[in-house]
């Protein structure tokens, strides 16, 4: 059994929501335990923030600087890309973006490394990205882009044994 | 939605359903107006309602955090559950926040 989507939108924090809540919505038939979707749902949300913030540069949300500029109203346009694949019971989530990209990724990584402490930004994105799911892998080009590979082993049953 | 009550020199933060970056502006935002405009001492961040959390929650906490501990100040995190206790964990920031 093999399933996917990929899904395009604006880099911009009202649409944080709609990406894990549409990835809870493609696994959902699998009866994911509440932490699965837990654990799922944060780690897409870090990466898609990420991408918003750091990749676009687009870090108003919803009330920050409500005066001025609105969260719907990004300082740079660019589209981040979602993509879900469903193989046997393995999950593949790609989040990509053509944002400023990564200098040092070891670096990054490293959690409480945050390059944005004044926008209250913890550091802690790739360390729960780690800790919640499986695997991940990251690649970066400065000036080009970002792209976030994750995978979890579902454990919901026998729904992917039937054909083959 | 997220409330905000202030009783005596606490501020009660009632946390909403989801706290991601889009909405963790805007709390930080009022949390601060509230702890400016009553004389605040401690804060008590309230997780009940809260189904969803990401690292933009740590943030706020630990935002709060600092502008009041430097004045003895305490944040408290109550109705904790498993998979938001485990955040504040691995953050280290339940060693500054008194966990309920
Ligand atoms: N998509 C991205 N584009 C550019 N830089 C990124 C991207 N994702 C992460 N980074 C960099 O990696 C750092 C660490 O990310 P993370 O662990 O999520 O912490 P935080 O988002 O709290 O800063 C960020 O501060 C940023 O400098
Ligand atoms: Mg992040």
């Amino acid at each position: 059994m093999k399933n996917e989507i990929e899904l395009y939108f604006d880099g911009i924090s009202n649409n944080e929501s709609l990406a894990r809540v549409t990835v809870a919505a493609f696994v959902a038939h699998l009866n994911p335990t509440l932490e699965e979707l837990a654990d799922i749902k944060t780690a897409v949300s870090e990466a898609v923030t990420n991408s918003i913030i750091h990749g676009y540069e687009n870090y108003h949300g919803y009330g920050k600087y409500t005066g001025s500029i609105p969260a719907y109203l990004p300082v740079h346009t660019g589209k981040v890309r979602l993509y879900c694949l469903l193989e046997k019971d393995v999950l593949h989530i790609e989040v990509s973006d053509k944002g400023r990209g990564i200098e040092n990724i070891d670096k990054a990584m490293e959690p409480l490394y945050t390059t944005r402490p004044e926008l209250e930004r913890s550091g802690m994105g790739f360390a729960f990205m780690e800790a919640f799911m499986d695997d991940l892998e990251v690649e970066s080009t400065p000036g080009q882009g970002t792209t976030v590979r994750m995978k979890k082993k579902m454990t919901a049953g026998s729904w992917f044994d039937g054909e083959e | 939605m997220e409330e905000f009550h202030v009783i005596d020199n606490c501020l009660m933060v009632r946390l909403p359903e989801e706290i991601d970056h889009h909405r963790a502006g805007y709390i930080a935002e009022q949390a601060d107006c509230y702890i400016a405009q009553n004389a605040v001492e401690h804060v008590v961040f309230d997780f009940e309602d809260t189904k969803f959390m990401d690292s933009s929650g740590i943030g706020i906490i630990a935002g709060r955090y600092k502008q009041i501990s430097c004045l003895g100040g305490k944040v408290y995190a109550i109705h904790v559950n498993r998979q938001i206790g485990r955040m504040l964990h691995m953050s280290g920031i339940s060693s500054l926040v008194d966990i309920r």
